[in-house]
């Protein structure tokens, strides 16, 4: 077995994950390689999810019945959970969505409906970047279709990073609101945050960091962003589907108007007219995700346990490994940063001629499950000129084992279509 | 699921590049990012020419080449008949065993079988075939309506 330096005993980590003994395709032991679209869940969250049903299901924040005291306590404790995760200065910071694609609407939504100086309208300009996921470029086009405003990006260098040669021209006295991702999910890159929020901060812009394929795999500090939102979802960080978190400044969230209307946001309704609930309930309409709000915090508890800079440092470690593994296989070809500097553990590529949905379908046959398509990034795949790519992605289960099992199943990829 | 002759297609492919037409159309599959460009030619309510352009899986380019060889030089009638029996195949999760009869009408389409076990691959291999009927229906406006009315 390949030691690497800084690796996690994955041996004890993989016993807190059922799913990872699964074989598929007849007897094939699954190698899972796409965290980065979602990961699996450790025994602990299920355990909550099923501990959560069985014993305290109730809806929250109504009712003075045990059950639904006990439930509210438990919603309102995954709140906390997270606010410490990202070190948020007040638990009242954080809201809870379904995903960060809903996280991210809903900024361009209080953008949108905003008064001064907050609004976004026509004479604005709206920046993100090239390298976006497609849930942070739509709610932007369909924010500046809706208000007349401009929106701008930044483009991509060669090797795969943002090209900032332009920061002043593309962020100006104009920009309202900046954008952009953290780390992306296609490229694995990881942005250099300071020099961007500090050219917005300098022409009074605000500042959205799409998190979503950070929070599972670093430590996030908001505060040390400084940003004004933080956008990440759950179920890519061992947490269930349905869960999401938008953290805001409070004073922003004070000032911003609501966008989804209904139960639980109000404070006094009347035929006329209605007045809201303070943040994070003004932007919460409805019955929330409750059991999967806990299934959130366990999630961090789980991640907690094992220390997020552990999970970094593991992940490096097996990056670096896998982009030098990768690079032994004949025309394969990295696309995003060649090395593991600034960089996550997704990494994409394509291999010779052949399709990437060839390329997964072989590889699933194997039992090694990837990611092929152009990862809800169409602009990357188009300013690489490539159809899509193959991409590998892992997390704090992942070996070099699986590593090398990839780079076996690439090379019977090669012989098949050869 | 990568049969032979599915391989084969997609290394020599039938037919493939732009050439003069009478309706071209240009369809996607958003999932995956496959394209497609397809041009028919008719003489009558016969297929003079099926060309096409595109990038793709194996399987999609496969399935174009495929078109290709059974389409060209058939009487529209006919065509949508194995048009019809290939989205019967693709459709059927895996479930049609093609028997002697459907064999005689896909010819080496019937190889795709084994793709319809594959939702996410099944679009893959239909692409061609729904540019080719939606660029049939432009080419041949009322005559194509017609003809299909008389076959459905």
């Amino acid at each position: 077995m390949t030691e690497l330096p800084g690796l996690l005993d994955t041996e004890a980590i993989r016993k807190d994950f059922p799913i990872l003994d699964r074989q598929v395709h007849d007897g094939r032991k699954l190698v899972y390689l796409d965290n980065a679209a979602t990961s699996q869940k450790p025994r602990q969250v299920l355990d909550a999810l099923s501990e959560y049903y069985e014993r305290y299901n109730a809806n929250v924040h109504r009712g003075v019945h045990v059950l639904a005291e006990e439930a509210t306590a438990l919603y309102e404790g995954a709140r906390d959970k997270v606010a410490d995760f990202i070190n948020a200065p007040s638990r009242d910071e954080v809201i809870f969505t379904k995903n960060a694609s809903e996280s991210l609407n809903l900024v361009a939504n209080m953008l949108g409906w905003a008064d001064e100086p907050y609004r976004v309208d026509h004479e604005t300009e709206i920046v993100i970047t090239e390298m976006e996921h497609h849930s942070n470029i739509v709610p932007w086009q369909l924010l500046a279709q809706r208000t007349g405003a401009k929106l701008k990006w930044f483009g991509l260098t060669d090797d795969g990073r943002l090209d900032l040669s332009n920061l002043d021209e593309i962020i100006t006295e104009k920009t309202k609101i900046v954008s952009f991702v953290l780390v992306s999910n296609i490229l694995g890159t990881v942005n250099p945050v300071e020099a961007i929020v500090r050219r917005a901060q300098e022409v009074g812009a605000l500042v959205c960091v799409d998190a979503s394929q950070a929070a599972p795999h670093m430590p996030l500090d908001v505060q040390a962003l400084g940003a004004d939102f933080v956008a990440f979802t759950g179920h890519k960080m061992c947490g269930p589907t349905g869960i999401g978190v938008l953290w805001g400044r409070q004073e922003l969230l004070e000032d911003l108007p609501p966008f989804l209307g209904g139960g639980e946001m109000i404070e006094t309704v009347s035929m006329h007219s209605s007045t809201y609930a303070p943040a994070p309930h003004k932007f919460e309409a409805g019955t929330p995700p409750i059991a999967q709000a806990v299934g959130l915090g366990a999630a961090i508890d789980y991640l907690d346990s094992i220390g997020m800079d552990k999970i970094l440092a593991h992940e490096h470690a097996l990056t670096e490994y896998a982009v030098k593994r990768l690079g032994e296989v004949p025309d394969l070809r990295i696309i995003g940063p060649s090395t593991a500097e600034d960089r996550g553990a997704a990494i994409s590529f394509t291999l010779g001629d052949i399709h990437p949905h060839d390329v997964g379908q072989v590889l699933d046959e194997q039992g090694i499950a990837v990611r092929v398509g152009h990862h809800c990034a169409r602009p990357v795949c188009l300013r690489y000129g490539i159809p899509a790519t193959t991409r590998a992605s892992f997390y704090l289960y992942s070996t070099p084992g699986e590593i090398d099992a990839l780079v076996e199943g690439l090379e019977h990829v090669r012989n098949f279509f050869g | 699921m990568y049969q032979e002759v599915i391989l084969d297609h997609y290394k020599n492919p039938h037919g493939r590049g732009l050439r003069d037409g009478d309706a071209e159309v240009h369809h996607v599959n958003p999932t995956c990012g496959d394209e497609i460009t397809l041009r028919v030619r008719y003489d009558g309510t016969t297929i003079a020419d099926v060309s096409y352009e595109g990038q793709g899986c194996s399987i999609s380019q496969a399935s174009a080449s495929v078109l290709n060889e059974l389409l060209v030089g058939k009487d529209l009638p006919e065509a949508q008949k194995i048009q019809e029996t290939f989205l019967e195949l693709m459709q059927s999760k895996g479930r049609i065993e093609p028997d002697d009869a459907m064999e005689e009408v896909l010819e080496d389409a019937v190889a795709f079988a084994g793709v319809s076990k594959y939702p996410a691959r099944v679009k893959c291999a239909l692409l061609s075939w729904m540019a080719w009927k939606d660029a049939t229906a432009q080419a041949l406006g009322e005559a194509g309506a017609d003809a299909e009315r008389k076959t459905a």
